[in-house]
């Protein structure tokens, strides 16, 4: 089966652009892309849109021109944008399609995310009590983590230091001052151990991909940049989620454990020969303990990856070269697409003062949502 | 004082949580689900520190009923031996003290004591402290 290939890149810059509509942002990222790939929007066959906060997708036809595109929305909490990408390259591999899109965008209130118990078959105590808050799950699991395998406070600080340090160089990017390790850590706590630095923010902002069989990619003429594979799945028994009132005794693994093996398997190469990463970083601990549910090192080894900083840009292995969500915030619809847009970026070695350095041939993105999902893909040039 | 929510916790004295367990598969769970699978079931009283956070800033209403003034609250997971490990509260406990694995047993607290009926939550405390 010949490749799917990622012909065109589209951003809105994240973060907060006050009187643009997250749809806007939206056709924005897309008609970048349409002109990255050097094609127009009535050549673009399907596309699958993906947005959390900010109304249906498909409605963009009214401001891209109504070709009569068939136009499928995806709703798949943080993994949406990964659903999004999954479902366009299947469309592409079945035959049926040439030359498609993915796109996400969103737009979110200020403040921490509003959920309500009923959204998640949950009984109303659990909110009125105080419990339907995410950072308390982030907060509960790291703390955890961090007993079991030995990892530090400073270590956390140092992935939000390393986000803000490589967001300097993305233009995308929300957050693009470097803050100081100190500073990080003497911040005001959120929820422990985590300050106020290592939390990313709901945010704004779009992203936008065009996907093409690789017949037609070669017909374009661009670089081919190949999906070698996408992965999207739910969690296994023993998995610990956001909002749960109870936990099994028995432990198990994790969505990003069965989405990261399969896509590896796809792809028919391992973690040792990934030239670059994006790890969904929600929060800074998130980013540790990704490295390791990816199977990019073992639990606890991350102590001395910081300290060693095999995850900066000249790294043996950099992580989160734009930032992350740290950096550019969450924008749900398009975070996941923001972390394909940055390795189609590094692999193209347009990266600028974030280039990972050796010309990269393959990058690796996750991420992973409530209530147990994640989608992980791998390009390879 | 009545608890925030119907068959939380058993009649007896000390109250236990009604935990569900699967009538299948012998899993147990909480709060009991509603449905057939499960049947109720009153959980241990004591445990230990699974992992634990403190919740430093006010959440947002709605959906919480807990008092305007807010002061940070610890937010734990309790291993109960054999059962399952339950979020909740902690009570009576320096937020300095917290150590994950320290012995825990069941109490309640009230949500909001200047609420016009004011309700009962679950929390834990380190054992033996007084309530």
């Amino acid at each position: 089966m010949s490749d799917v290939c990622i012909v065109g890149i589209g951003i809105h810059t994240f973060g907060r652009t006050d009187g643009v509509s997250g749809l806007e942002q939206g056709v924005f990222a897309v008609r970048e892309a349409l002109s990255d790939a050097g094609i127009e929007w009535p050549d673009i066959q399907f596309a699958y849109g993906g947005s959390d906060a900010a109304g249906n997708p498909d409605t963009m036809v009214e401001r891209l021109g109504l070709t009569g595109v068939q136009f499928i929305n995806v709703r798949n909490g943080c993994a949406a944008g990964g659903s999004a990408l999954f479902s366009a390259q299947m469309a592409i591999k079945s035959g049926e399609f040439d030359l498609g899109l993915a796109v996400g965008f969103d737009k979110h209130p200020r403040g921490a995310f509003n959920a309500l118990p009923s959204e998640y078959n949950l009984p109303d105590w659990y909110g009125e009590a105080g419990y339907m808050i995410t950072t308390q799950f982030f907060g509960a699991k790291i703390m955890r983590y961090m007993h079991e395998y030995g990892i530090s406070a400073t270590t956390l600080g140092r992935v939000a230091e390393k986000a803000f340090r490589n967001a300097r160089h993305a233009p995308h990017a929300w957050r693009r001052d470097p803050v100081p390790l100190d500073v990080i850590m003497d911040a005001p706590m959120v929820s422990d151990p985590y300050t106020k630095y290592m939390f990313c923010s709901p945010a704004e902002g779009g992203v936008a991909l065009v996907l093409a069989s690789e017949k037609k990619a070669r017909e374009l003429g661009k670089p081919l940049v190949r999906l070698k594979a996408a992965a999207m799945r739910t969690r296994p028994p023993g998995s610990f989620e956001v909002f749960a009132p109870s936990i099994d005794v028995e432990r198990g693994g994790s969505a990003t454990n069965i989405a990261s093996a399969d896509a590896f398997s796809l792809a028919g190469i391992g973690p040792e020969d990934i030239s670059v990463a994006q790890l969904q970083d929600t929060e800074a601990g998130a980013e540790i303990m990704h490295m390791a549910e990816n199977g990019f090192c073992r639990d606890g080894e991350q102590e001395q990856w910081l300290a060693e900083g095999r995850t900066e840009i000249g790294g043996v292995l950099p992580v989160n070269t734009d930032g992350g969500c740290l950096a550019c915030g969450e924008p749900i619809g398009a975070s996941g697409l923001r972390q394909v847009y940055e390795n189609v970026v590094q692999l193209r070695g347009d990266g600028g003062g974030r280039q990972v350095p050796g010309n990269p041939t393959t990058a690796y993105s996750h991420v992973y949502g409530a209530p147990g999902v994640s989608a992980v893909t791998i390009l390879e040039r | 004082m009545r608890s925030i929510a119907e068959g939380l916790f058993t009649d007896g004295a000390p109250p236990r949580l009604v935990g569900g367990r699967n009538r299948e598969t012998g899993r147990i769970v909480f709060p009991c689900p509603e449905g057939s699978d499960f049947e109720p079931y009153p959980l241990k009283r004591e445990g230990k520190l699974w992992s634990y956070t403190i919740q430093r800033y006010r959440p947002k209403s709605p959906p919480y009923t807990g008092p305007e003034d807010f002061t940070p609250w610890p937010v734990a997971y309790v291993e109960l031996p054999g059962e399952t490990i339950v979020e909740a509260r902690l009570t009576n406990v320096d937020f300095d003290d917290i150590e994950i694995g320290m012995p825990l047993e069941l109490t309640q607290v009230v949500l909001d004591p200047d609420a016009a009926e004011p309700v009962l939550i679950h929390a834990f405390q380190p054992k033996g402290a007084a309530s």
